[in-house]
C-alpha cells in the first residue's frame, strides 16, 4: 500500500488490536490518530477510542487501561510529550507495557511544528524503551514488534516508537501491510498478572520508602537491560512470520572495514548511507552506524563497530544545551567504558525541521576524517 | 442506613491521623459499593496513608493515580476492564479538594464530557492537608492556611470557596450530590443512588480535618454536622437537570460559633464573620428560589 509514515504506523497498531486507545491531537501526530479513529468507526479495529482532554490524560488513561490488563495505545509529539511527561516514569515504574508513537518535533520556544528529536531526548531517562524508525515499513513493523517486546514478561516496560516529524510521519512510500492472520499468530493477546483483578483484589501503583525503593528501580533497570535479548528474539520471530528481518539495536552499513563512521538515527540515515556510498566510490572507507534503539542503549554493538575505526562522528537532531547532543554523550560514554579511544565529533542538525543536505553530510564526513572532536551546528536551511 | 452496611472492611490498617474525615468518607463509600469496586486515588492524603509497600490497606482493587489524573485513570480502568470483557464492577475515585477543584478539574471535566460510567467522590477537607494545610480553591473565605496565614495585613484566605457542585452540574452530569460525613445516612444513600445510575456521577463530601482545621480529633463528625446545620454546607442533589435540597438549614444562628471555635478562623474579626454569614444568606436565597426544597 502507498502510505504515509503515520498511516503505516496506524496499520501496525490495527494489527496489534489494542483494546483501548486514548489520544489527544497534536501536529504532526494527528494523522495517526485520525486513521485509527477511522478504523474504529468503520469496524476495522475493535477498540475503545477515548477522546481525552489533554496528553496528560491520554497517558494517565492508558496507564489505567493497562493496569486493568488491556493492551493500550497512545500517540503524541513535542509539547504534548512534555505535557504528559509526569506519566512516563509513572508508566515505567508501574511496569505497564503501553506502546506510544511519538512524532518527533521541535520544542518551543521558538514555536515550531517541524521535526527534530529534542522532545524524545528529554524523556530518554523516563524508563521507556525508545526506538527510532527510519522509514514507513520500519514504522509499521515496529508498531507490531513493540507490543511483543514490551509485553514480554521479562520486559513489562512501556515502549516509545519515534518517527521523525513530517520527514517520516507525512512522507508517502510503498509499505507492505501484513495480513491479520500472521499478525495474530505473531502477537498473542496480552496476558499479565500485573493488573487489577476483580476476583483477587490488588493494590497497585503504591508508595515504597527508602528501604524498598532501590529494589523497584533496579528492577526497572534490569528489565530494560533484558530487553536487548527480547528484541533479538522478537526480530527473529518477525522474520519467520513476515519474511522481513531487522538487525537488532543498531544497523551497521559498510562498517566492517570502515575508517570513518558516521553514527546517526532516524530518517536522515538513508541520505547518510548514500553519501557513504559516494565516498566509497571515491576511495574513502566510510560507514554509517544507525542507532535503532536508544534505550536500552546498544553500548556493546557501538564498541564492537567503532573499535576498528579511525574516527567517528555523531549527527543528531537535538542538543543538551551547555554540553553536547544526547546521542553523542551516550556514544562517547560507551566508547570510554569499552576502552575505545578515537576522536568523535558531534554535529547538530535538522533542528526545527531544517534540511540536512547531501553536502552537509559530506562535510560531516570530512570533519570526521580530520579527527575533529568538537560540537558544532550545521547551518540548516528550509526543509 | 448505616445499620445495613456491609460488615466487611475495605480500608483498614492505614495510618491516617486520628479523627480523619477523609478516611471515614472512603471507608463508608467502599462498604456501600462492595467488593467489586476499583478505587482510584490520586497522590494525596488517602494514598499517602494507605499504600505504603508492603503495608497495602485496600481490601478491594485500588490504585494510585497521578495528582492531576484521577478522572483520566478512572476512565482508563473502566475502558480496560470492559476491553477484557469484565462486567458488574464499579470504578470509584476518591480525590481531595485540591486534587478535584484545582489540579484535577480538567481531567474531571473530560470524564463528565464523555459521560464515563464512574463515581467521582471529592472528599473535601478544605485545604491541601497532606502537604501541611495549604490553600486550595475549596478553602473557605477567611481560613488561615500555611500559604494564606493570618497576617497583620491579610487575614487568611481572601477568595471564596469554588462551587464545584454547580460546575459539575453545568456539564449536564447525570447525577451529582453534596454530602457530609456528619450525616452518614444521607451520604450512603447518595453513594448508592450514584451506583444505580449509568454515566458519570459526582459526590462532594465534606470531610473535616482536625489537624488542619484546629478542632478536637473527636469532633470531626460534630463539625461536619454543624457546617450543614448552620447553612455553610447545603446537602443537595442534582438529577435530571434539577437541583433539590436534601436537608434544610436547621440552625443558622450557630454560624458564628461554628466558625470561631476552629483554630483556622480564630483571627477573624466580627466583620469577617458577618461577611461569611451574608455570603451564606445570599446562597440560600438562590437555593430557595431555584432548587426544589423539601416542605416548601
Amino acid at each position: 500500500m502507498f502510505l504515509s509514515g503515520n498511516e503505516a504506523f496506524a496499520h501496525g497498531v490495527r494489527l496489534a488490536r489494542p483494546g483501548v486507545i486514548s489520544a489527544y491531537p497534536i501536529t504532526p501526530q494527528t494523522t495517526v490518530v485520525e486513521k485509527l479513529s477511522e478504523m474504529v468507526a468503520d469496524g476495522e479495529l475493535e477498540s475503545d477510542f477515548v477522546h481525552v482532554e489533554s496528553e496528560h490524560s491520554a497517558l494517565s488513561c492508558a496507564i489505567g487501561a493497562s493496569a486493568a490488563g488491556a493492551r493500550t495505545f497512545t500517540a503524541t509529539s513535542s509539547q504534548g510529550l512534555l505535557y504528559m511527561a509526569e506519566c512516563l516514569p509513572y508508566a515505567a515504574g508501574g511496569r505497564f507495557p503501553i506502546v506510544m508513537m511519538n512524532a518527533n518535533r521541535s520544542t518551543a520556544l521558538p514555536w515550531n511544528i517541524y521535526g527534530d528529536q529534542r522532545d524524545s531526548m528529554l524523556l530518554l531517562d523516563s524508563g521507556w524503551i525508545q526506538a527510532y524508525a527510519e522509514d514507513g515499513q520500519e514504522a509499521l513493523d515496529l508498531a507490531v514488534m513493540a507490543y511483543r517486546i514490551a509485553e514480554d514478561p521479562r520486559v513489562s516496560t512501556p515502549f516509545m516508537v519515534n518517527l521523525d516529524g513530517f520527514h517520516l510521519t507525512h512522507t508517502y512510500e510503498i509499505v507492505d501491510v501484513p495480513d491479520r492472520g500472521s499478525a495474530d499468530s505473531y502477537l498473542p493477546p496480552y496476558e499479565t498478572e500485573n493488573r487489577i483483578d476483580l476476583e483477587n483484589p490488588r493494590n497497585l501503583c503504591f508508595s515504597a520508602g527508602p528501604e524498598f525503593n532501590t529494589a523497584f528501580k533496579e528492577g526497572e533497570h534490569r528489565a530494560l537491560l533484558r530487553t536487548r535479548d527480547v528484541v533479538a528474539e522478537a526480530e527473529d520471530g518477525f522474520l519467520r512470520a513476515f519474511g522481513r528481518g531487522y538487525p537488532g539495536l543498531v544497523d551497521a552499513y559498510r562498517c566492517d572495514d570502515a575508517e570513518f563512521v558516521l553514527v546517526t538515527l532516524g530518517s536522515v540515515s538513508g541520505l547518510c548511507r548514500d553519501v557513504a556510498d559516494e565516498l566509497r566510490s571515491e576511495g574513502v572507507r566510510a560507514g554509517v552506524l544507525r542507532i535503532r534503539y536508544l534505550r536500552p542503549f546498544p553500548s556493546e554493538e557501538i564498541v564492537s563497530v567503532l573499535k576498528g575505526a579511525t574516527a567517528a562522528g555523531v549527527l543528531e537532531k537535538d542538543i543538551s544545551f551547555g554540553h553536547a547532543g544526547a546521542v553523542h554523550t551516550n556514544v562517547c560514554s560507551a566508547l570510554f567504558s569499552g576502552g575505545v579511544s578515537i576522536p568523535v565529533c558531534n554535529r547538530i542538525g535538522g533542528l526545527g525541521g531544517a534540511n540536512i543536505s547531501r553536502s552537509d553530510v559530506r562535510r560531516v564526513f570530512a570533519d570526521i576524517a580530520r579527527g575533529e572532536r568538537d560540537v558544532a551546528f550545521l547551518q540548516g536551511g528550509p526543509a | 442506613m448505616t445499620r445495613d452496611l456491609s460488615e466487611q472492611e475495605f480500608f483498614l490498617g492505614h495510618k491516617a491521623c486520628a479523627g480523619c474525615g477523609g478516611s471515614l468518607a472512603v471507608r463508608i463509600a467502599l462498604k456501600a459499593l462492595g467488593e467489586r469496586t476499583v478505587a482510584v486515588l490520586p497522590a494525596g492524603c488517602m494514598s499517602a496513608v494507605g499504600f505504603n509497600f508492603p503495608q497495602l490497606c485496600f481490601g478491594n482493587n485500588a490504585i494510585i493515580s497521578t495528582f492531576a489524573g484521577t478522572a483520566s485513570m478512572m476512565t482508563g480502568v473502566l475502558a480496560g476492564l470492559r476491553a477484557r470483557g469484565e462486567e458488574d464492577f464499579t470504578v470509584v475515585g476518591f480525590a481531595g479538594d485540591g486534587g478535584t477543584a484545582d489540579i484535577g478539574i480538567q481531567a474531571l471535566s473530560g470524564a463528565i464530557d464523555r459521560n464515563d460510567d464512574v463515581i467521582y467522590i471529592c472528599y473535601d477537607n478544605e485545604a491541601y492537608m497532606n502537604t501541611g494545610t495549604q490553600k486550595s480553591s475549596l478553602t473557605p473565605f477567611g481560613a488561615s492556611t500555611t500559604t494564606t496565614p493570618a497576617g497583620r495585613v491579610i487575614r487568611g484566605n481572601t477568595s471564596e470557596k469554588k462551587d464545584m457542585f454547580g460546575i459539575v452540574a453545568a456539564h449536564g452530569i447525570p447525577y451529582a450530590a453534596t454530602a457530609s460525613v456528619g450525616y452518614l445516612d444521607d451520604y450512603i444513600r447518595k453513594v448508592r443512588t450514584a451506583a444505580s445510575i449509568r454515566g458519570t456521577k459526582y459526590i462532594h463530601v465534606l470531610a473535616p480535618c482536625p489537624t488542619g482545621w484546629g478542632v478536637g480529633t473527636d469532633a470531626t463528625v460534630d463539625y461536619a454536622r454543624r457546617a450543614v446545620d448552620c447553612g455553610l454546607w447545603p446537602l443537595a442533589e442534582f438529577r435530571d437537570g434539577e437541583f433539590s435540597l436534601s436537608r434544610d438549614m436547621t440552625d443558622p444562628g450557630a454560624l458564628p460559633e461554628y466558625v470561631r471555635s476552629q483554630r483556622r478562623f480564630r483571627h477573624l474579626t466580627d466583620a469577617d464573620v458577618e461577611h461569611i454569614a451574608l455570603a451564606r444568606d445570599r446562597r440560600w436565597e438562590q437555593i430557595r428560589r431555584d432548587w426544589t426544597v423539601p416542605g416548601a
